[in-house]
């Protein structure tokens, strides 16, 4: 199964995942500060910069899309409850 | 007896129209209020057009309309604005614009969702503005400025710039209701207004530094809040408050670049103090860390909320007793909605006799105040040996490296991250 390797950059740590991981559970158990929320897609309460990697990353949804840009979130923004890593390098502001 | 006042006139072609509340005791479940509260509307007459300044609460609709009757006509209604969405501003809302289909409604843009789910309507129709933006009523011109999360994500200011009156929203406002109205001739309503500083604004207090970096040019002759006095006596003084309650109170001691880490302990026998004591140490050996020890037992939760406030990090001590973190933590965790503490770094320890699970739930409770919980907590079954004393010195070092930015970089694997978590728990 192919790995992710996602650096929480203001932690140092990078964590080794399976592909298909969704964000919000690596950065639970990590301890990053973004937890909290509905973890439905709905509230936007993870959004999540995404520095490096983004094309290592599932596409968008319909409902994440528009998450995002009801919170006028950035495109290098995702929903951490929603997005999947897919194999690669990634690196997020957390 | 205080008349309850019609419409009232607060400067020329712009009056009062909101509603009073003298009998609530309490808004919003959070805060007290002795002496009820009002809920501020106005009314801007301009050559071209009139503008509605912000609603009433639902409940108090019939007050403020009949008020809003006695200086405008619905069909003269050209604009009206909402500075804040929450209902106690936005309850009048759909009904004024059902009888004023016409005017044209602005609010900022972080309000659209708010206005969606509260008027549930398929044709809404609404302008959004920012700073700098304005809508001319032949004389009177409202010129808006972002103001957000004073203290919800949608709050905005709006100027009539020929009278220099600002509707602030909330800002500067208070519950305090008296129908007099005006400061100068109020009753003495300054604990009010201190105290809806420190409960509403407080934790939007970076907010409220841009937000009176934007305001504080504007030569002001009038503050027109949403809640509370009409201030015209002085109004800048109230701004200058808000600068000062958002000013640390003392010079921080903590050197310019340096960091501040609290370490909070309560303990039955000393096990934990010794904890305390030990990840002190630790994090002394960092450069760079100012380390203070707080022993709960015997502080006040309001001086630690605002020593919180100014920390960098924060460690929690504290033993196991019937599966549970103590009442002091607890109640020292649930003080700190009235602060900003979100991206401060968070840890915990202590010592138990049976269990242990404090820590596990103090360290939930911190990440669900946002904190950063990345060094699981150290937990001592009763007196800690040298290692765990180790262990508690280790974990105060990795606080202060995570602080000061000299964290090592380290790579782990989900299933490792998972076993460490289940060693722990």
């Amino acid at each position: 199964m192919p790995k992710s390797n996602v650096t929480f950059e203001k932690l140092g740590i990078t964590v080794s995942v399976p592909a298909g991981t969704r964000l919000i559970e690596i950065s639970e158990k990590v301890g990053a500060s973004i937890t909290y929320g509905c973890r439905e897609g709905e509230c936007g309460t993870c959004i999540m910069k995404i520095n490096s990697g983004m094309e290592h990353m599932s596409q968008r949804s319909v409902l994440e899309d528009k998450v995002l840009q009801e919170n006028m979130a950035g495109r290098n923004d995702r929903l951490a409850c929603q997005a999947q890593v897919l194999g690669g390098d990634i690196s997020v502001k957390a | 007896m205080i008349r309850t006042p019609d419409a009232v006139e607060i400067a020329p072609g712009t009056h009062w129209i909101g509603a009073l509340d003298p009998g609530l005791r309490e808004f919003d479940i959070i805060l007290k209020t002795a002496n009820g509260t009002t809920y501020n509307s106005y009314c801007v007459r301009g050559s071209k057009g009139v503008a509605v300044i912000d609603t009433v609460k639902a409940s108090h609709a019939g007050e403020f309309f009949t008020r809003l009757e006695q200086v405008a006509r619905y069909d003269e209604i050209s604009t009206i604005v909402l500075n804040h969405l929450e209902p106690d501003h936005s309850g009048a809302l759909p009904e004024l614009m059902r009888r004023a289909p016409q005017a044209k409604l602005y609010i900022s843009a972080k309000a659209q969702l708010m206005l969606k789910a509260l008027v549930k309507s398929a044709d809404l129709q609404f302008n959004i503005v920012k700073t700098g933006d304005s809508v001319d009523l032949g004389g009177r011109t409202l010129r808006f400025f972002s103001t957000p999360f004073l203290h919800w994500p949608d709050t905005q200011c709006t100027l009539i710039e020929e009278q220099s009156i600002l509707f602030s929203g909330d800002v500067f406002g208070c519950h305090f209701c008296d129908a007099r109205l005006f400061n100068d001739q109020v009753g003495d309503f300054r604990f009010s207004f201190e105290y809806y500083y420190q409960h509403i604004m407080r934790p939007f207090r970076e907010h409220v530094i841009d937000a009176l970096e934007l305001l504080e040019p504007l030569p002001l002759t009038l503050i027109a809040p949403a809640h509370g006095p009409i201030l015209r006596e002085a109004p800048l003084s109230y701004m200058q408050r808000y600068r000062q309650l958002a000013s640390p109170l003392l010079h921080s001691e903590v050197g310019a670049g340096n960091k501040s880490l609290l370490v909070f302990y309560i303990s039955s026998y000393g096990n934990t103090t010794r904890m305390a004591q030990a990840v002190a140490e630790g994090a002394e050996t960092i450069p760079g860390v100012r380390v203070s020890l707080y022993d709960l037992q015997a502080g006040g939760n309001l001086p630690f909320v605002d020593l919180i406030e100014e920390a960098d990090g924060l460690a929690f001590g504290s033993p196991t007793i019937n599966g549970d973190a103590v009442k002091p933590v607890w109640d020292l965790l649930s003080s700190l909605v009235s602060i900003k503490v979100s991206d401060k770094l968070g840890a915990a320890f202590g010592s138990y006799g049976w269990s242990g699970e404090a820590i596990n739930m103090i360290e939930d409770r911190l990440r669900g105040l946002k904190l950063r919980v990345p060094i699981k907590g150290v937990r001592a079954k009763l007196i800690p040996t040298e290692e765990e004393l180790e262990r508690c010195r280790d974990l105060g070092k990795q606080l202060a490296q995570h602080l000061t930015g000299n964290i090592e970089s380290r790579v782990i694997s989900m299933s490792e991250l998972l076993a460490q978590e289940h060693t722990h728990a």
